[in-house]
């Protein structure tokens, strides 16, 4: 006979993949980093009309209390270091949005000198979100992308991110 | 008597209780991933240079106090002036002169002080 049978109806049973799961997909919180024109969707993705703390998606100020980068303009090679490492200083677990052209593959500016063509070039990225600049919309719907690949994922049994 | 304590005291129990029963959830499930990057001070992305422990000359301190002297009357006298125009169009522009040249003078009596104190000065010579 199942657990959920035996017990009465005010008692709720989860499994604990779940629950960490749901715990870290309604507290995102993505920091405060704009590389370019992406920047500005990002600002009224956070704002009122799009409001995407509706999702427990809060921005801070420090990689040190994100869980979430979302990459949201153009990546010079000059930055692209400066990125990797916030990155890195990021505690786990920790995604990527890549929002825009830009991040995408590198956009208008691939065959510039100094863009990296790809944040996927120098990070891994979770989801991808199309567009130039995509409209907060779009990013929400990045988001609820993301909650959905965190809810599938295990984490107990993720591969850790090395050191470059 | 005592036990008008018991509150407070199964409140800091359970207080105890529930901080250790968190403590011990986060670091049995947390991930725990050190390596030397992230343990890097974190300097908004720009790699550190040198170390944050460096000595600087304390007569900047002085500066930074004297420059608040100015900064502040320069920041305040603008806003001031474009809401005082408004006074001025209702006919009270006298009082609204004096009212500014109190502030500029209780800042001047500030820079005087500093000046007696020759605080402006780089080379400070005190008489023995």
């Amino acid at each position: 006979m199942p657990l959920l049978n035996t017990l009465p109806d005010y008692v709720l049973t989860t499994k604990t993949d779940e629950l960490i799961n749901w715990m870290r997909k309604s507290s995102l919180w993505y920091m405060l980093f704009g590389l370019a024109c992406c920047a500005i969707e990002l600002m009224h993705t956070g704002g009122p009309r799009a409001d995407i703390e509706r999702f427990g998606a809060t921005p801070r100020a420090s990689a040190r209390q994100s869980d979430l980068m979302i990459i949201a303009g153009t990546l010079t090679l000059k930055m692209a270091l400066r990125t990797r490492l916030l990155y890195d200083q990021m505690p786990d677990p920790k995604y990527i949005i890549s929002m825009g052209s830009c991040s995408n593959c590198g956009g208008l500016f691939q065959l510039a000198y100094s863009v990296c063509d790809g944040v996927d070039k120098v990070l891994p990225v979770d989801v991808y979100v199309p567009g130039c600049p995509p409209r907060p919309e779009a990013l929400t719907e990045g988001l609820i992308k993301l909650q959905e690949k965190i809810m599938s994922e295990r984490w107990l049994a993720r591969e850790r991110t090395a050191e470059l | 008597m005592y036990s008008n304590y018991g509150v407070p005291l199964a409140l800091t129990v359970i207080g105890f209780l529930f901080m250790a029963a968190m403590i011990g959830l986060q670091k049995l499930l947390a991930p725990r991933n050190p390596f030397r990057r992230k343990l890097m001070p974190y300097e908004c992305g720009e790699p550190p240079t040198g170390n944050a422990w460096i000595n600087f000359n304390v007569r900047f301190y002085l500066i930074a106090l004297v420059f608040v002297i100015f900064e502040v009357e320069v920041a305040f006298v603008y806003p001031v002036a474009t809401v005082y125009l408004d006074w001025i169009r209702r006919g009270h522009r006298w009082f609204a002169l004096s009212e500014i040249l109190i502030f500029l003078l209780i800042l001047f009596v500030g820079l005087v002080y500093v000046w007696v104190k020759r605080d402006l000065e780089w080379i400070k010579n005190v008489p023995e």
